[in-house]
């Protein structure tokens, strides 16, 4: 009888460790020690350096993506935002083009040119060039919303031929080619660091600058005010109970006067500002403005680290902090995959396994919960 | 005669909470049991004990002799149970035929037999006098014929006893006449029948044998000859009922019109319809299915348009959609409570504060009251008597038809609207639920609320209402005042234009 009353509990707390909200937070810090007893040499404030430094720009994408989850959408287009907006500041603030790249380019001598961009050396040019990538981006973002919300078409479909049209426009804008010779106050949003330390003996009158590790950084401090104002927005206001009532019945909700419409426009606009903010410090980052940002398995990283956090596809259940630690476990497991020695290939399919394995887990937890409510 | 299926101390228990605890009786072998009980008294789970989706905790049971302990829902297929179930389990897509062997499809070669098929397929329709062909897609077919479909799958997989949950639900009145001269046909053939439903009165028709379950537990059981109706709701409730409906409150006077409506029209689904609901009124809204009575009342509510016409709310005309409704002071509880009027997976407070969510919102940075929420939803459950643990986590999903539709109906509460619209408030829920929500509807008439009150059980109508308008075929039939109640008139409009 004993082993009969211990059972269940024991059951159950696992069950709560499962369902708790910092799981995959746990899981993350699990997987990190039991790594260090195999590989010591992954605990070295280098490494934390470039986690935290990977983490900002990816965790303001993501969460951009977190609130269109929760309406049980998807938005396919954050990459090419990140591309058309990190092309469109970079050809406005560039101090200098380079004639030998961007002569043949459509924006030649019209936006940019040998004495650089439009916008550049101006007064708060930087602020302006900044303030027309947001809002590019959240035009991209209502077309986005209004096509489903208005025209009931899907998401997936209205966000992937935004990502073909908006990504290659970009392209075509330079001709594949990056903007260089950013302002270096634009280039400080994305690397400028505020604390670092150095890990060392003091023998040297001259520390080099590549062993000096930043730890709060403009991007950190970035990210983290898009994260606290993201999780009070759906979290604690009217807006977020609307994001989650049409992710899990859009008629109950319409029914019952939420406007559907208009949050389903504010939630892609979010989504493409958060891109927009984050192509900021990609570009800021890489000191250009590059077409080719957010291709590829870019996409894969986003929606995987919200699945990962606990964020469901099916819209309804959806957390900031959640997308936080996917965040972090998916920056932890790239940085520890190389570490390892393995190929960009090999990190995209070890990738790819998290992704199906956070999937499941995510439909474990559905029932778990179904039978703890029981 | 001999019991098909015996139930021998039959318990079933969740988590150590009793769903169903030592049931015992037989189900005759050619004969209609009739099966009631209150949302929650355990039907549910001893239908899927028998269905082989649930096991038992402990008990047996016995099937034409023979131990039967199902595993799967196969299991049962396989033994001749057959269940209809109140949501249809049909491909909507796929033809009649194809419905019918979705299971097994006759090969020939590898290939389906369409020949065999439609054959076997006509036959069985035959039987049970549905004249239509196999080839029809699902879909195009009315419930009612949907629900013959449904019977003619269970016939031709042979069952010998069939199990109807609830069948009734979402057909006409005629219809549902038609369903059961087919259970009649059915019974003639050698086939014994369970028949679960709430309308008692059709229970009371069709059953051979009642047995009542209350609390999980069998509480009264005995032939249909001596089994009242009032009987029936006795052991149901375990106490008196006053009657069906609660004494009519004291209505204020004088109260003008809330709504109207002028001479709405939209092509092909209503035409011409006047009508407006005073302060302190209930009006019926009494129609057949398709009668467009829904369809108007989503018009009324903003939900769909309408290309002639004016609604206005205390005589002030409306923006389009539903919020400047709702703004006005119109509430809408939808027929289609799991599809339109709950978030199912949502905790029953989120459900609660759905509506008035803005209310609760405060400066700076309009964060949400979370305080003031609780209080107010905990305030509603109480007074609309909801039954749950604890409705910030629970998920509305967990409660039973009755509780569901308090939910919905307090989430407008918390409004304080003028002006209800209620689409079948009490479909699929059972007798003492009805008359908690019966009592709601009179308590917010006499705080001086107009009511619309939509239903095709014509009773309650009259049972509720003060005037009574009928529709047929999108059209406006007639407006009787309840002193001119009277069923067969009603029903003659309601009929008048079909007949023809």
């Amino acid at each position: 009888m004993a082993t009969e009353a211990l059972a269940p509990s024991t059951l159950k707390r696992a069950g709560l460790l499962v369902l708790s909200d910092y799981f995959v937070l746990y899981l993350c810090i699990g997987y990190v020690l039991v790594l260090s007893v195999f590989l010591p040499n992954v605990l070295t404030p280098a490494n934390a350096a470039d986690v935290l430094s990977n983490i900002w720009p990816l965790l303001v994408v993501a969460i951009g993506q977190t609130f269109v989850l929760g309406i049980a959408g998807i938005d396919l287009s954050q990459g090419a935002v990140i591309a058309m907006t990190s092309v469109v500041m970079a050809m406005l603030i560039a101090v200098t083009g380079n004639p030998v790249l961007l002569s043949k380019a459509p924006i030649w001598g019209v936006i940019i040119s040998e004495q650089g961009g439009l916008l550049a050396g101006m007064s708060g040019g930087i602020l302006l060039a900044i303030f027309i990538g947001l809002l590019v981006a959240a035009l991209i973002g209502m077309f986005n919303g209004f096509a489903v919300a208005y025209f009931g078409m899907p998401a997936f479909m209205v966000t992937m031929v935004v990502m073909l049209m908006i990504g290659n426009l970009a392209i075509y804008l330079v001709l594949s080619e990056n903007i260089n010779q950013l302002p270096p106050d634009f280039i400080k949003l994305g690397k400028g660091d505020l604390v670092s330390l150095y890990f060392g003996a003091k023998d040297q009158s001259q520390i080099p600058r590549k062993i000096i590790y930043s730890f709060v950084t403009y991007p950190m401090i970035i990210a983290l005010s898009v994260t606290f104002i993201a999780h009070y927005l759906l979290n604690r206001t009217v807006f977020g109970r609307y994001v989650f009532a049409i992710g899990i019945n859009r008629k109950a909700a319409e029914i019952s006067g939420v406007p559907v419409r208009k949050v389903i426009i504010a939630v892609f606009v979010i989504a493409a500002v958060c891109a927009a903010l984050s192509s900021i410090l990609y570009s800021a980052r890489l000191e250009a403005g590059r077409p080719t940002l957010g291709q590829g398995a870019f996409l894969l990283d986003v929606i995987g680290a919200v699945v990962i956090g606990g964020t469901s596809l099916f819209g309804g259940k959806a957390r900031i902090t959640w997308t936080f630690f996917g965040v972090l476990l998916f920056v932890v497991l790239s940085k520890t995959l190389s570490i390892m020695n393995l190929s960009a290939f090999q990190v995209d399919m070890v990738k790819g396994g998290v992704i199906l394995a956070a999937a499941l887990l995510d439909v474990w937890r559905v029932r778990l919960s179904r039978e703890l409510v029981q | 005669m001999s019991s098909i299926l015996a139930l021998e101390g039959l318990s079933k228990s969740w988590f150590g909470i009793p769903a169903v605890s030592n049931l015992t009786f037989d189900v005759r072998e050619n004969a209609i049991l009739g099966l009631i009980g209150q949302n929650g008294a355990g039907k549910s789970t001893l239908m899927n004990m028998i269905g082989g989706v649930v096991t038992p905790t402990s008990g047996k049971m016995t099937w034409r002799g023979q131990p039967y302990a199902p595993q799967s829902a196969a299991d049962a297929k396989k033994a001749g149970i057959a269940f209809i179930h109140q949501e249809l389990n049909l491909f909507t897509n796929l033809t009649v035929a194809e419905n019918l062997f979705i299971d097994a499809f006759p090969r020939r070669r590898g290939l389906i037999d369409w020949a065999r098929m439609k054959e076997r397929s006509t036959e069985v329709l035959k039987r049970l006098a549905l004249d239509i062909e196999p080839t029809l897609t699902v879909g195009r077919l009315s419930p009612g014929e949907r629900q013959i479909v449904e019977i003619a799958k269970a016939l031709h997989n042979e069952a010998s006893l069939i199990i109807f949950d609830e069948p009734t639900t979402s057909l006409t009145p005629r219809e549902a006449s038609k369903l059961f001269d087919v259970i009649a046909t059915l019974k003639s053939t050698g086939c014994s029948i369970v028949y679960i439903s709430h309308t008692l009165g059709d229970v009371q028709k069709l059953a051979d044998d009642i047995a009542v379950l209350r609390d999980g537990q069998l509480v009264d059981q005995g032939s249909a000859k001596d089994f009242p109706i009032s009987r029936m709701i006795r052991s149901m409730i375990g106490r008196e009922l006053g009657g069906f409906f609660p004494p009519r409150s004291q209505r204020p006077e004088n109260v003008g019109p809330i709504l109207t409506a002028k001479k709405i029209s939209q092509p092909g689904v209503v035409k011409d319809i006047s009508l407006n609901v005073h302060g302190g009124e209930i009006v019926g809204l009494f129609g057949l299915m398709g009668a467009g009575r829904s369809e108007l009342a989503r018009i009324l509510f903003g939900l769909d348009v309408h290309a002639e016409g004016e609604i206005t709310v205390s005589s002030t005309s409306l923006a389009p959609g539903p919020q400047a409704r709702i703004a006005a002071g119109m509430a809408f509880v939808s027929e289609n409570r799991r599809d339109e009027g709950l978030m199912l997976e949502a905790p029953i407070a989120d459900n609660l504060a759905l509506v008035t969510l803005s209310q609760f919102s405060k400066a700076p940075f309009s964060l949400l009251d979370f305080q003031k929420l609780r209080n107010r939803t905990e305030n509603v459950k109480n007074e609309l008597a909801i039954q749950a643990r604890d409705i910030h986590t629970q998920p509305v999903k967990t409660l039973s038809g009755g509780n569901q539709q308090k939910v919905v109906i307090g989430k407008w509460h918390l409004a304080k609207p003028r002006l209800f619209i209620l689409d079948e408030p009490t479909r699929g829920v059972d007798v003492g639920a009805k008359y908690e929500i019966y009592s709601q509807i009179q308590r917010m008439v006499g705080e001086g609320s107009g009511i619309l009150l939509i239903s095709s059980e014509l009773e309650e109508l009259i049972g509720m209402a003060d005037r009574i308008v009928v529709m047929n075929r999108g059209e406006m039939m007639g407006e009787i005042t309840s002193a001119n109640f009277d069923r067969e008139n009603i029903l003659a409009l309601a009929f008048q234009e079909s007949a023809a």
